[in-house]
């Protein structure tokens, strides 16, 4: 591994303030639910279908909840005892709440508490069994190949129809492809609920429905047996619906969702409470069924300077990183972000990247970052944003990035084509195999200009942090110190989904899984 | 020969090289081969070159060739227009303002529709601006309003007749399913249904739009991809001191 010296003080100094910051949150969001983790719990519980108008169940169940004002409680107790009742699955049970069969005001009181907490703790650990499951099945399917050489090379498909995504991915595999993300429909993230089916219609990317995943990675199981190696299938558990996408993704052995603490707040304009406790117990649940998260820093830098807001990126890990840690993420899980983003005309500017990527390992030896291309300065001159890509991929193969996003010659023009797809993997072939121990070799000089930056911009991150830390994260937000967008705590989407828990709250599987 | 009749040139006048690269949905073979020539043929072009062949699925085959093109068109018959900007620079649009409307200009700005790219408007609005130009936040004599992405056009319009707005950009970076053209059509049917379409000057913008695709949609003007602030700062100001009759 490529050497660098930074002060190891400095780091565990903004550890510690990293660690502050997130159980500042962390207290706040403990005596509070939303919708989305309510509906989660019903999701855990098997309640997975959709009415005639395609609206989940469990939407309507939340719904139901929250005009009766009994949500605060949280929904688990209600639906145990409905099912008491109805002595039916989940499914039929949903289905006889929604057409006024039961009766969820008064649903508590023709059972015994005991019993209804006992049904709850059954539902409740067979819920975390289906999430061991998919852990085992995982663990299970990648004990049939050999290990995946790090950077796994991801790539991303985008044609809005699920079954010509699979088509796509398999051309991808083939050219080299470890990781494929299907990208969502766009504003998909804003949507309070989670589309069902197959889907054949999106725009600039397929929505993202448990159907689809299931088609998705029934396709990439077919393609890592023909390939003999193990596919990560990865999607979006960002917006409005963290905590079910999470659910979803663990029903259908996805790999890794996208996951930040903050990339809702700032660029879709999410509420910030919903955000952090959504995201709290999306991240239970990738723990448990071992999904790995990527977040989101990457997107810093497409609204501010790649030089001047480097330590914003540093410092978003360092939170993702403390926040991931309350939600019991172990390392190999993180894979935290960061991008290759200065301006192809500074000078000396590939040395920079250099620096922060090094700045990044260094901080977090044993998470697999996420290594993102360039996109702002990405040129539509095609031949010349294939050698930005270029560069970009030796300066991941040099400092052994985790995941390595790979660039797409027309990223300033459409979403790749399938020709395009296998002309950018060809490019990250190339470059990993002809450096493959470069990062093993090279040590950089104490006072070169590659470890002059990483210790400005660790310095910078400390005092951003220390900043931070004084005025809590929710008001360093809102007064737009990260990607120098302003959010307000009481503002934005899904605010009116924050629910403040009741004294007699309950939610076994948020208890089991946060042991 | 006339001068103006034109075609693409490779390393001779009129030698008519161009290079293209595709993929067919057929397996790698020399059949694949013989079709992308045969395919290429039928777009009118001769001395086709097929130099690369590569399996990229199953069946799949990717295809670099060359070839000479055919046709020469007629320059001098080509119409294209750019929005007339008169290409002002950061401190002489602030004077012109300051000096010529003796007040500040409002612009108001959006990415809209399910559209979640913020790239486009950020670029022309924010402070640092784009490519060394200072985006319209920077300049004293404007007060600039960038609502963001996944803007309704309903909420653009009400922000812009609160904020009693001079000047509308609207920002489309998605043209997947033409996408964009539902979007900017459906706010200027907004704006026309509620008489406010002279109100404001109206702007489109984003890599795949262009001067004349805008005006036919109801625009004023358009403006592409690597368009600076200040160009867009100079069609503004130039309209509005035309529409004042100082110019």
């Amino acid at each position: 591994m490529a050497q660098i010296f930074l002060n190891q003080k400095k780091i565990n100094k903004a550890k510690a303030l990293g660690a502050n910051i997130a159980q500042n949150i962390h207290d706040y969001i403990k005596d509070y639910t939303t919708d989305s983790v309510e509906r989660s719990v019903l999701r855990l519980y098997g309640v997975d279908d959709a009415d005639d108008e395609k609206t989940p169940l469990c939407n309507k169940i939340v719904d139901i909840l929250k005009k009766e004002k009994l949500i605060n409680s949280g929904v688990s107790k209600y639906f145990a005892a409905a099912m008491l009742k109805t002595d039916s699955h989940a499914n039929k049970t949903a289905e006889m709440i929604i057409n006024n069969k039961i009766d969820l005001k008064k649903v508590l009181s023709m059972q015994s508490l005991e019993k209804i907490s006992e049904k709850e703790q059954t539902l409740a650990q067979d819920a975390v069994s289906v999430l061991d499951r998919s852990k085992k099945v995982k663990n299970a399917k990648k004990a049939g190949f050999p290990l995946c050489e790090k950077p796994y090379r991801y790539v991303i498909v985008a044609t809005g129809n699920i079954y010509e995504d699979c088509t796509q991915a398999e051309s991808a595999v083939y050219s080299g492809a470890d990781i494929i993300a299907v990208i969502r429909s766009t504003a998909q993230s804003l949507l309070d609920y989670i589309p069902s089916g197959a889907t054949t219609t999106g725009f600039g990317g397929t929505y993202a429905t448990q159907k689809n995943f299931s088609i998705m990675r029934s396709a990439l199981d077919k393609i890592s047996k023909q390939q003999k190696r193990y596919i990560r299938l990865v999607n979006y558990a960002s917006g409005l619906c963290m905590p079910e996408i999470a659910v979803c993704s663990a029903f259908e052995d996805l790999d890794i969702l996208l996951n930040d603490s903050m990339y809702g707040i700032l660029f879709r304009d999410i509420n910030m409470k919903r955000t952090f406790i959504d995201q709290h117990f999306s991240r239970l649940i990738c723990t448990r069924a071992d999904i790995m998260i990527n977040t989101g820093e990457d997107n810093y830098l497409t609204t501010s300077d790649a030089v001047e807001k480097a330590h914003s990126v540093t410092a978003s890990q360092i939170i993702n990183e403390a926040m991931a840690k309350q939600a019991l993420l172990p390392d190999d899980l993180l894979g935290l972000g960061h991008a290759f983003e200065i301006d192809p005309e500074m000078e000396n500017g590939f040395l920079y990247e250099l620096a922060h990527a090094m700045l990044a390992k260094k901080l977090f030896p044993n998470a697999p970052l996420k290594y993102m291309p360039p996109t702002k300065h990405k040129s539509r001159d095609i031949f010349f944003s294939i050698c930005m890509d270029t560069m970009f991929n030796l300066a991941s193969i040099a400092t052994n990035q985790g995941i390595h996003l790979a660039g797409m010659p027309t990223e300033a023009v459409h979403t790749p084509s399938m020709s395009e797809r296998h002309q950018a993997l060809n490019s990250v072939n190339y470059v990993f195999n002809t450096a493959k121990n470069l990062c093993d070799e090279i040590e950089f000089k104490k006072d070169g200009i590659i470890s002059k930056r990483a210790k400005q911009v660790l310095d910078s991150t400390i005092d951003l942090l220390e900043k931070i830390n004084k005025s809590g994260l929710m008001s360093a937000i809102s007064q737009g110190w990260f990607a120098q967008i302003k959010r307000e705590p009481d503002k934005g989407k899904g605010f009116d989904g924050v629910i403040k828990k009741s004294e007699n709250y309950s939610n076994p599987v948020f208890d089991i899984i946060s042991k | 020969m006339n001068k103006n009749l034109i075609k693409p040139y490779g390393d001779t006048l009129n030698d008519g090289i161009i290079q293209l690269c595709f993929t067919l949905p057929v397996k790698n073979s020399a059949k694949a081969k013989k079709a992308a020539a045969v395919y290429l043929s039928e777009l009118n072009l001769e001395e086709i070159r097929i130099v690369h062949c590569h399996r990229i699925a199953e069946n799949f085959t990717y295809i670099v060739a060359f070839a000479r093109a055919i046709p020469f068109i007629d320059y001098s018959k080509v119409k294209a227009d750019e929005a007339e900007t008169g290409k002002l620079d950061f401190y002489k649009i602030n004077k012109l303002i300051k000096e010529k409307l003796m007040r500040k200009i409002v612009v108001v700005g959006a990415s809209i529709g399910c559209d979640a790219h913020s790239v486009g408007i950020d670029a022309i609005m924010n402070m640092k601006g784009y490519n060394h130009d200072y985006g319209l936040e920077r300049y004293p004599q404007i007060d600039a309003y960038n609502l963001g992405a996944q803007i309704t056009c309903e909420e653009l319009v009400s922000y812009s007749v609160r904020v009693n707005a001079d000047a509308v950009l609207v920002s489309q970076t998605v043209s997947a399913k033409d996408a964009h053209i539902g979007n900017l059509t459906q706010l200027v049917e907004i704006l026309e249904a509620e008489n406010l379409k002279d109100k404001f000057i109206l702007i489109a913008g984003g890599p795949d739009i262009s001067n004349d695709f805008a005006c036919k949609l109801g625009y004023d003007a358009g403006f592409g991809h690597s368009t600076i602030p200040s160009s867009v700062a100079s069609f503004i100001v130039t309209k509005l001191l035309k529409k004042k009759g100082e110019i």
